[in-house]
């Protein structure tokens, strides 16, 4: 599955976009966000306060919980301050 | 007699470049005469932020699921209001104290239903369409906090 960052979570990760193949094992969003922060610094800094990191799936806001099956893209970032 | 025109065109767009808010306002009255209310919101770049005097924002966005997330809380908007026409335009890129940042327009046939889903679109824009803002100032560069009474205003909207 595709995976995009955005703002500071880009800045953290040192990439806005990557294709990422977890095991069968990560099954929520916030399973993905254990399993990469697991994979190095970076994204362990990137995601060291989950509760403060947002995501969509195909473009939809999710919660943490949400399952990861079938998504084609999950994006990660900050709380949003537009407008 | 002609029945009257219950279209509601919406129109978002993401860009770099400014917006002409007189054009845009012409754009959503001039071929038709069933509306009598158009509210017209500008976010502007602005100096003075909590803290630090800010040099320059710059605008950061995920495109696809902005407009997509835009799109969505207009058709709410259309749903919940009668309104007669939607535009919001966000711009992203650097931007300097002064320049415009977002605009929002909402035509109605009276005023209520205008203002209220400006302000729905607003408080929206704020806390769920995906932008983020970074900071420069005299005293370093940073990414903008969400602040919670944007969340709060938001939240107002979904109490029954």
């Amino acid at each position: 599955m595709k995976v995009k960052y955005f703002a500071w979570v880009r800045e953290r990760v040192g990439k806005a976009e990557e294709t990422i193949e977890p095991p069968a094992t990560v099954r929520t969003v916030a399973e993905l966000i254990a399993w990469l922060s697991g994979q190095s610094e970076a994204y362990a800094y990137a995601f060291e306060k989950p509760k403060v990191i947002r995501a969509a799936i195909d473009h939809a806001h999710v919660k943490s919980d949400a399952a990861i099956a079938g998504a084609r893209e999950i994006a990660f970032f900050p709380p949003m301050t537009g407008g | 007699m002609t029945s009257p025109v219950t279209t509601c065109p919406v129109t978002i767009r993401i860009q770099e470049d400014d917006f002409d808010i007189a054009r845009e306002i012409a754009v959503l009255t001039e071929t038709r005469t069933d509306i009598g209310a158009v509210v017209s919101f500008s976010g502007i770049c602005r100096a003075d932020d909590d803290s630090a005097k800010v040099a320059a924002l710059t605008l950061e966005h995920y495109p696809g699921m902005a407009e997509e997330e835009i799109r969505r809380h207009a058709d709410e908007a259309t749903s919940r209001w009668p309104l007669n026409g939607v535009t919001v335009i966000h711009r992203v890129g650097r931007f300097m104290p002064g320049q415009n940042i977002v605009l929002v327009l909402t035509a109605s046939q009276h005023r209520q239903a205008a203002f209220q889903a400006a302000e729905f679109l607003m408080d929206y824009l704020k806390t769920s369409a995906p932008f983020w803002k970074k900071e420069e100032s005299a005293t370093g560069t940073g990414w903008v906090e969400a602040h919670a009474r944007d969340d709060a205003a938001a939240a107002r909207w979904t109490k029954s």
